[in-house]
């Protein structure tokens, strides 16, 4: 058993990671706008997001 | 088919209500960084990419503008600007490009409350999974060895866990506990908290029996019904908010020197002289002291006809002014106002309705205690029986995590959530889950009038009987006011040939009307008095005429339009079981013609005190009234009611104090709301039956001492699987048509522009 440890360290931090991930996509605001951004792809025009909530702290 | 320029007819009309100063631009922007300023505008009308693209378009354009973005799932706009040289036009840009837009404030909705939940629910839903795979090799029955070192890590994960996601529960649970109530945190933060302790010292203890995994998948469950709630109770607020504020944020002070500054309305004092323009709203309470003209008075009083006001004459906050420019001198501040004095009203009146109790704390009253005993009961028991005290308390802990009302706490919202849902579609918005517990009780339904039963604009009576000449004479001379019965006139020529006549000189009388000279010909068109040479003459029961040189042409009659649909929703309530009455605070006649058309008991002439006084006692005599109104006289009445509905037109305060505000013309939101409310409450009823049913078969074996921390698992999911599986069975009634506009020249022109 000892020597599969290190797969459970593996598993919880894939986890951490997927945690992490989402932690910082809520706050960059990428489910701000959810039914604009599926139409925003459609526009030609360059299309970086804006800040339009303060990012908290 | 619900897109692009839908709110057409919707600017028509709100066009005199929506214009903004750039002082009042520059009022509710905020400074972003330096010379720059950001300003939030709400957009009802953004439906789809090719609304983003026009708007985004539109703004960037403009000088001085850095960014504009378009949040389509909000419909707000986000601006950046420069600010030199006062604010880029917004909303004259917006308008041009066929959007209604509205200021927005963004200071007042700051609360980080959504990201808490969302946080806490991320952070159990990781610490859940994790634990229950260890969970799932211990039961499959791991070497005692392997075991202890799983409960160390299950614990190093559920510790930080239980602080970060538990703190909700802990946090609401004492404070109930602090004021001498309890409610349904009290025992889960018991149950949770205990769990997690007797897990800590088995851990320690190298014993087999660990409830890490319960304690925070418990939690788990319980956040994701927490969440649905207050995502709901979110949105609604969010879309009530960005409707038109009907209330002035600032106006015009004229200043010793002559001058004129834009000033908040909280800044006006009794004294100051005040330039209202056509089109504005009184800003505070004021005399006039200079001019002539008609006020839109339907939201305040009721009174469909607009009132004449001259010099001396008293005006209220929040009526609208239609025809000419007036100077006025403000008798009271903001909080001294009529609209101010309407809201404390309404906050006296909602004093009575605080009684009511959700559901959910109801059963929880019932419910902790219970739990609570019975835990102390088997401890006792199995200390008596047998004397191990160890046992004894690993056993009243397993019937206090068994009963953890983990199902009850998905029970109410996860039905409530769906069946607001249902409604949101429908274009009906849900303050809160008890509204609808609220909705599912009443038994007789009192509707306002003006602008609630009929539209808040009359409309031509018998317009197939005049001829189509004059009327388009008639509407050509209307187009130049504001008046009601004007817009009235141009809506009923709206199909017909313009009128060949051109006229060279237009004036509008306030109180009696129009004035037009063409060549050697005057045409008057407004009071018979007024504007036939002749009072002998019998003109029959017209309020308005046309005249050519004084001599009589046409004579127009005015009814009250009634709102879609009405005579089928009151049918509907009816059939239903409801009682339904108007009350109104319009005058007797034409309250009488709109209660017999729908053929329903009425009240006229009612004050604002009156509509309370109704609603008391129709409350005493045990009747659970909904009040559908939306002027700021029903504002009282509307919280004072059991439950209530208002239409998206409604005043700021109206929308604020109703409980629903339905955003679609028909008014059968309103038999559509009861009866989502009432399905809405057999099934949590049910799922309260579905509930105690487990607790029946699951409590006995808890008791027996005979759940293991597997079991535990097992029966919490499937009981919160069941209630959920059962909510989910809601059918929600039929749908309301869309009121189909002609859009499809307009989102097609849209399509268009997007594909060149």
């Amino acid at each position: 058993m000892k020597d599969y440890f290190y797969l459970i360290l593996i598993a919880l931090g894939l986890g951490l990671t997927a945690l992490t991930a989402f932690m910082w996509s809520l706050r960059a605001g990428q489910y701000d706008d959810l039914d604009g951004a599926a139409e925003r792809i459609l526009h030609e025009e360059t299309d970086a997001p804006i800040r339009t909530t303060q990012p908290r702290r | 088919m619900d897109c692009c320029g839908s709110g057409a007819e919707l600017t028509a009309a709100l066009t005199p209500a929506a214009r903004s100063s750039d002082g009042e631009v520059l009022l509710a922007s905020r400074i972003v960084s330096d010379g720059m300023r950001q300003t939030d505008l709400s957009v009802p009308t953004m439906h789809c990419g090719a609304c983003v693209r026009t708007i985004e378009k539109a703004l960037g354009g403009l000088a001085g503008v850095q960014s504009a973005r378009a949040n389509l799932s909000t419909k707000r706009v986000t601006v950046r600007w420069h600010f030199d040289g006062g604010p880029p036009p917004f909303v004259e840009t917006l308008s041009r490009a066929g959007f209604e837009a509205h200021l927005f404030d963004v200071e007042s909705d700051e609360d980080g409350a959504p990201s808490e939940l969302i946080r806490a629910l991320a952070v159990a839903g990781f610490a859940s999974s994790n634990i229950m795979l260890l969970s799932v090799s211990i039961w499959s029955g791991a070497e005692a060895e392997t075991r202890d070192l799983f409960h160390w890590l299950s614990m190093t994960i559920a510790l930080p866990a239980l602080a970060y996601s538990g703190r909700i529960f802990f946090r609401s649970g004492w404070r109930a506990l602090r004021h001498g109530r309890t409610n349904m945190d009290v025992p889960i933060s018991l149950g949770v908290l205990l769990a997690f302790g007797m897990s800590i010292y088995e851990t320690v203890q190298h014993g087999p029996h660990a409830y890490f995994d319960a304690s925070i998948s418990l939690l788990f469950f319980l956040l994701i019904g927490r969440t649905l709630d207050y995502m709901m109770r979110e949105r609604a607020r969010l879309a009530v908010k960005s409707l038109v504020r009907l209330a002035a944020r600032g106006a015009f002070v004229v200043q010793a020197d002559g001058t004129q500054v834009y000033l908040a309305v909280e800044q006006i004092a009794p004294g100051m002289s005040v330039r209202l323009g056509a089109g504005e709203r009184v800003p505070v309470d004021a005399t006039v002291s200079k001019g002539d003209s008609e006020l839109d008075v339907s939201l305040v009083s009721g009174e469909s006809v607009p009132l004449h006001v001259s010099m001396g004459s008293t005006v209220r906050a929040g009526t609208l002014n239609l025809t000419s420019p007036l100077m006025l001198i403000a008798t009271a501040t903001a909080e001294n106002s009529f609209l101010a004095e309407m809201v404390r009203m309404m906050e006296a009146a909602e004093e009575g309705r605080s009684g009511y109790r959700r559901i959910a704390d109801r059963a929880a009253a019932l419910y902790a205690p219970v739990v609570h005993v019975t835990a102390f009961l088997t401890f006792m028991g199995w200390m008596f029986a047998t004397g191990d005290l160890h046992n004894a308390i690993t056993i009243a802990i397993a019937v206090l995590i068994i009963t953890c009302p983990c199902a009850l706490g998905l029970a109410v919202p996860i039905v409530q959530v769906i069946a607001a849902q249902r409604l949101f579609k429908n274009g009906i918005m849900v303050k809160d889950g008890s509204s609808f517990e609220r909705l599912a009780e009443i038994d007789t339904v009192v509707f306002d009038k003006t602008g609630t039963l009929t539209s808040a604009t009359p409309r031509l009576a018998s317009a197939e009987n005049i001829d189509g000449a004059s009327l388009s004479l008639s509407a050509a001379l209307a187009l130049h006011s504001r008046h009601p019965h004007s817009q009235a006139l141009v809506e009923a020529a709206s199909g017909l040939t313009r009128s060949p006549v051109v006229f060279d000189d237009i004036t509008e009388q306030a109180g009696f009307g129009l004035q037009a000279r063409s060549g050697a010909t005057i045409y008057r068109l407004g009071r018979p008095s007024w504007a036939v040479a002749n009072p002998d003459v019998t003109v029959g029961g017209a309020s308005v005429v046309l005249t050519v040189n004084g001599q009589w042409m046409t004579g127009f009659c005015f009814e009250d339009k009634l709102r879609t649909d009405a005579a089928e929703t009151v049918a509907k309530l009816k059939q239903s079981g409801l009682r339904v009455e108007i009350v109104s605070g319009d005058r007797n006649e034409s309250v009488q013609l709109v209660a017999s058309a729908l053929d329903v008991p009425y009240r006229s002439d009612v004050t604002p005190n009156e509509k309370v006084a109704r609603i008391k006692s129709l409350s005493a005599a045990g009747e659970r009234v909904l009040m559908v109104g939306d002027g700021l006289n029903d504002t009282p009445a509307l919280a004072a009611a059991h439950a209530s509905m208002a239409p998206a037109s409604a005043s700021d305060v109206g929308r604020c104090a109703a409980d629903l505000v339905f955003l679609r013309q028909s008014l059968l939101a309103v038999p559509l709301a009861v009866s989502i409310a009432r399905e809405a409450r057999r099934l949590i009823r049910q799922n309260f039956a579905l509930a105690i049913v487990y607790n029946v078969v699951a409590v006995p074996i808890a008791i027996m001492g005979l759940v293991t921390p597997l079991i535990a698992a097992v029966a919490m999911s499937g009981s919160s699987i069941l209630v959920v599986a059962n909510a989910l069975r809601f059918k929600g009634g039929q749908r309301i048509p869309t009121s189909a506009a002609p859009d499809d020249a307009r989102s097609a022109a849209a399509i268009l522009e997007v594909a060149e």
